[in-house]
């Protein structure tokens, strides 16, 4: 088999390198930092259905939870930190309700379990919750990983089956032969010779995509999340309040912001989520913390009393379409693309690597590739 | 006549402007908390506000930093376990 690179070592990269190494390929994965270290470290770890309406990313969605599944299975839940919270989505007022059970619906008759919740059975699912919402929806499929451990456990099994890591390199450009397929990609310190090249480089993904001959637009949306102080387990589920699946779709360029709420492992409850496409500006927002932090308060009255501990920021990486691209560059033979994830990279990451290990070794794709090809995007030549 | 606060109903001597961590330490007293998961004592560490190690709860607030809370004689600090929102655990 011709030798495979993949460009970025986050969630996406590390999937990849883990189905195609184990499907016999010759694997090289290259970061220019560290693996994990970009919006995959970023997020909160998010394997999500209840956030999609019916449609092509849902059922990538669907696909590639199932493989979350299989992975645990196989390597043991821990190693990921996977744990089978559920999701519950909360009207915080009536007019809320209506949409939220309509949104629902649709989800069903796609092959998620959304459970309605009246507002007086809301507690017996999140005690904390405040008293006055008027009733949610529970989603039990929800999954949630240590994103940055489940990199880096991807990729320590795609190098038990043979695939090299290379870090602190960054990707410069690709030699090209006669009929313009890429044959090598060329960092700051050497030349990978390689028949095929992955572009999963995420938030950067158009860059790189540049660098080896085939642009594809890929924008980063900022987002903050709020750290608490660590407490006892006082958030099961993911909750968030209904607005915020509105905000998911929106073509919004200001920001947005809707409470997201979760306990972790480790005790901290994390607090997002905000979207603003403002480039890659890093900086804090007092503005935006204040908003979520009121948010969240607004759900979970006991966080009025606790303390943050720190906020981070991170980029999600959106194309026009709020789809992802994956698979062949039209333009550019040997070039394929593995980005464009926005919030759910972590959640779309096996299902993505399996499609993308499918196409370059002409197996049976696990589903229909056509809605996220990149030939949507670009200009495809006459 | 020194100044006193109250640490889980016994008096405190201290100084004006010494820290509840110092005047904790001068009496004899070498930790106020344990940690989240093994249990372990914990007291003053760096003394300066960075570990975080000395955390206490004060005036029914949790985590806060003995080393840099000052002393003050209506200061109720109570010994911290874990957390120190373990009422709140569902």
């Amino acid at each position: 088999m011709p030798d495979l690179v993949i460009v970025g070592g986050g969630i996406v990269g590390a999937a990849c390198a883990y189905y195609a190494s184990r499907s016999g390929l010759s694997v090289t994965v290259l970061d220019r930092d560290t693996p994990g270290s970009g919006t995959t470290s970023r997020g909160e770890g998010n394997i999500l259905v209840s956030d999609k309406g019916a449609g092509p990313e849902l059922g990538l969605a669907l696909a590639s939870r199932l493989l979350w599944l299989d992975l645990a299975a196989e390597h043991g839940p821990d190693r990921f930190e996977l744990e089978e919270k559920g999701g519950l989505v909360v009207a915080l007022t009536e007019t809320d309700l209506g949409p939220l059970a309509a949104f629902a619906d649709g989800q069903r008759d796609a092959g998620v379990s959304a459970q309605p919740v009246a507002a007086d059975r809301l507690h017996d699912h999140e005690p904390h919750l405040a008293p006055d919402l008027r009733g949610g929806v529970l989603y039990p499929q929800d999954l949630q990983v240590q994103p940055v451990l489940a990199a880096a456990a991807l990729l320590a099994e795609a190098r038990r089956a043979g695939a090299r890591v290379v870090t602190g390199e960054e990707v410069r450009g690709a030699t090209h032969g006669r009929d313009g397929r890429v044959t090598a990609v060329l960092t700051d310190r050497a030349a990978y010779d390689c028949g095929t090249v992955v572009n999963a480089a995420g938030t950067w993904g158009e860059a790189v995509g540049e660098r080896l001959g085939g642009s594809v637009p890929v924008l980063p949306r900022r987002g903050f999340i709020l750290v608490t102080e660590p407490l006892p387990r006082v958030v099961r589920h993911k909750v968030y309040s209904a607005t915020y699946v509105g905000n998911v779709a929106s073509d919004d360029a200001g920001l947005e912001t809707s409470a997201v709420v979760e306990g972790t492992r480790g005790g901290t409850v994390l607090i997002g989520a905000s979207r603003e496409r403002v480039g890659f500006d890093r900086s804090l927002s007092v503005d935006v913390v204040t908003r979520l932090a009121r948010q969240a308060v607004r759900l979970f009255r006991f966080l009025r009393d606790v303390r943050l501990m720190r906020v981070y920021a991170g980029f999600r990486p959106y194309c026009p379409d709020h789809l992802p691209v994956i698979g062949p560059d039209p333009r550019v033979p040997g070039l394929l693309h593995a980005c464009g994830h926005e919030g759910a990279g972590i959640g779309l990451a096996p299902a993505t690597g399996r499609l993308v290990t499918d196409l370059v070794t002409g197996g049976q794709p696990l589903l229909d590739a056509t809605p996220f090809a990149p030939a949507r995007l670009v200009e495809v030549p006459a | 006549m020194s100044d006193s606060f109250d640490f889980d109903g016994r008096p405190i001597p201290f100084v004006p402007g010494q820290s509840v961590g110092a005047a904790l330490t001068a009496a004899g007293v070498r930790s106020w908390r344990t940690t989240r998961l093994a249990g372990r004592p914990r007291g003053l560490f760096c003394g300066i506000g960075v570990c975080f190690d000395c955390l206490v709860t004060v005036d029914g607030r949790p985590n806060e930093r003995a080393c840099m809370v000052s002393a003050t004689a209506d200061a109720a600090v109570t010994t911290q376990e874990g957390t120190g929102h373990g009422v709140l655990e569902v």
